[in-house]
């Protein structure tokens, strides 16, 4: 609490310190500008994670040369990134080709504006917090098929095809599981969805069937969402070269990467806030410790997660991809809404735990069963790649 | 008229005549985006957020996405057409939008909201709009369910590939 009322105490001092006709702007950046340097830094402290531990999962090094155990690595990449030159094609669209990395850095960062990060650190309170964050990324979408389009390239269309045929397909599930949290804390708002979850750690969603069900539905539509391994294919680098990014170098290419990352961030620090008790401590006694330090501990281990998965999982073929996210994602988020509101109708106690989660395992293994046991189709057969020119 | 409202209706307005006029197709569906956005935005400041954000969601996020898969599965977004004067198509298209704003004007003027001028002193809640919804507005709101499910199924009955398996690998044309 201490730490919140410090931030705040020193934001009024230097908004009632400016002219008038100033303060709306100040308080404005004075809101924002907290969170777009702590993402910003995080960016930077996170691609050097992310290198270190896919190194370390591979076992190699990773990057040790700049700095001692190779931590100013990030400062060497932004100064390459910054030189480089910037080359845009001769044919391509010049302003959407200029206008498509900004937009999407734009739809990433405005999603963190409706993040609660301490209980009175919100710097945008909307009544429909969510449907403001859900809404700005699919905007997203937009600015990924602008930057493919026109780049006047075939493989940057067909990622940025790929990306949005994904996106579009991962989004419903996304939403749906996010419903099962609104419908039990009664609120579209984000920190009255986190204020219901005070307590010590069994008051977080995740604690509940529907909750962990939800939370694994959601994580995994994120990655699809965010374009992350193993849901990849919009950028796969050994068939499209770099998707939508391809004809885009220099410091245009590392916006691209900043706006991926932070839209990540944005969808961890949403898991957080909306299945894992956002900014309280996991037990009451750890309070003295401020609410943004609870709710970035929870964003690193997403994080850490992803990068994880990364390592480890192999990337799905596009129609797997479309497959699991209509016959088992969209199925899935459905019959956990079923058993939320069971959980809700039942007064929220162990009689609704326990029926919420037979209604959710019986689901699960029903579903799964069905997918596993159907007989699998046809052989597949790829028009260019076995025609007769290659049958020779 | 304040500023605000005034920038964005004319960012509105000037959007929607790029989107009719612009050659580039794909360059007229990124106006219209603008434009949804600009709606948007009007809806915001009469302090209806859930409307506003529901209208970037399903506008910008699904309506101007499924216009550009329409287009580029159809023309590639390249053509050129309507390079010549034609007096008919622009006499047919006056009269149509001249009989829609007619519609429009009259119901206007008809409603009960004309009368209310003064500013709006009753911010929407989400509640209560969720509540009219089930329970004023149920039964619009499950025929509409109704007719995007039937829309949904339709389809995905199209879309699904003849019976006769397998696809012989066809052969290359001009090789």
């Amino acid at each position: 609490m201490w730490f919140e009322d410090l931030l705040i105490q020193i934001k009024s001092v230097l908004v009632l310190n400016a002219p008038e006709g100033l303060r709306p702007i100040l308080s404005a950046m004075l809101s924002a500008t907290p969170i777009l340097s702590a993402f910003g830094g995080l960016f930077a402290a996170v691609t050097l994670l992310e290198r270190k531990m896919l190194g370390r999962i591979q076992n190699r090094y990773g990057p040790n040369r700049v700095g001692p155990f190779g931590i100013f690595q990030p400062v060497a990449d932004g100064i390459k990134m910054l030189t480089k030159e910037d080359i845009v094609p001769k044919t391509a669209d010049h302003s959407i080709h200029f206008l498509a990395p900004l937009l999407l850095l734009l739809t990433a960062m405005l999603g963190l504006s409706v993040i609660p990060y301490g209980e009175k650190l919100v710097a945008i309170r909307f009544e429909a917090g969510i449907v403001f964050f859900f809404a700005v990324g699919g905007a997203a979408e937009l600015a990924v098929f602008m930057a493919g389009w026109a780049s006047r390239n075939k493989y940057a269309l067909l990622g940025s095809l790929r990306a949005i045929a994904q996106m579009v397909s991962y989004e419903i599930p996304l939403i749906l599981s996010s419903v099962c949290v609104l419908m039990a804390a009664g609120t579209l708002s984000l920190d009255e969805v986190a204020k219901s979850q005070s307590g010590s750690m069994l008051s977080w969603y995740i604690m509940t069937p529907w909750g962990l069900m939800g939370c694994v539905l959601f994580l995994i539509a994120t990655l699809a969402e965010v374009n992350r391994s193993p849901f990849d294919i919009p950028e796969a680098e050994s068939e499209l070269i770099a998707g939508h990014m391809t004809e885009y170098s220099g410091f245009k290419y590392a916006v691209f990467f900043l706006a991926e990352f932070v839209a990540m961030f944005a969808m961890c620090a949403l898991t957080a806030t909306l299945f894992l008790g956002g900014y309280h401590p996991p037990l009451p006694i750890l309070a003295f410790i401020p609410g943004p330090f609870w709710l970035f501990a929870k964003l690193m281990v997403l994080v850490l997660l992803f990068i994880w998965i990364r390592g480890t999982m192999p990337r799905l073929r596009a129609d797997q991809l479309m497959e699991f996210a209509w016959k088992f994602m969209l199925p899935m988020a459905v019959i956990n809404l079923i058993s939320t509101g069971c959980w809700i109708a039942l007064g929220r106690g162990s009689l609704g735990w326990g029926l919420s989660a037979l209604i959710n395992l019986a689901a699960y293994g029903a579903l799964s069963r069905w997918l596993s046991s159907r007989p699998n189709q046809q052989k597949r057969t790829y028009r260019f790649a076995e025609g007769p020119m290659h049958a020779a | 008229m304040t500023t605000v409202f005034c920038i964005t209706a004319l960012t509105t307005l000037a959007s929607a005549v790029a989107a009719m006029s612009l050659r580039n197709l794909v360059h007229c569906v990124l106006c219209l985006t603008v434009s949804f956005i600009g709606m948007a935005m009007v809806y915001l400041q009469l302090s209806s957020q859930f409307v506003g954000f529901a209208q970037v969601m399903v506008y910008v996020g699904a309506v101007a996405i499924l216009m550009i898969f329409a287009l580029l599965m159809t023309r590639g977004g390249q053509e050129l057409f309507m390079r010549e004067w034609r007096p008919m198509h622009w006499l047919v298209g006056g009269l149509v939008s001249l009989a829609l704003l007619a519609v429009l004007v009259g119901s206007i003027l008809q409603s009960p909201v004309i009368q209310n001028t003064g500013p709006v002193d009753k911010v929407e809640r989400v509640k209560d709009l969720g509540q009219s919804l089930v329970y004023e507005y149920l039964l619009p709101l499950e025929a509409l369910a109704l007719l995007l499910t039937v829309a949904l199924i339709g389809a995905a009955l199209i879309a699904l590939p003849p019976k006769q398996y397998p696809i012989k690998p066809q052969p290359r044309e001009n090789s």
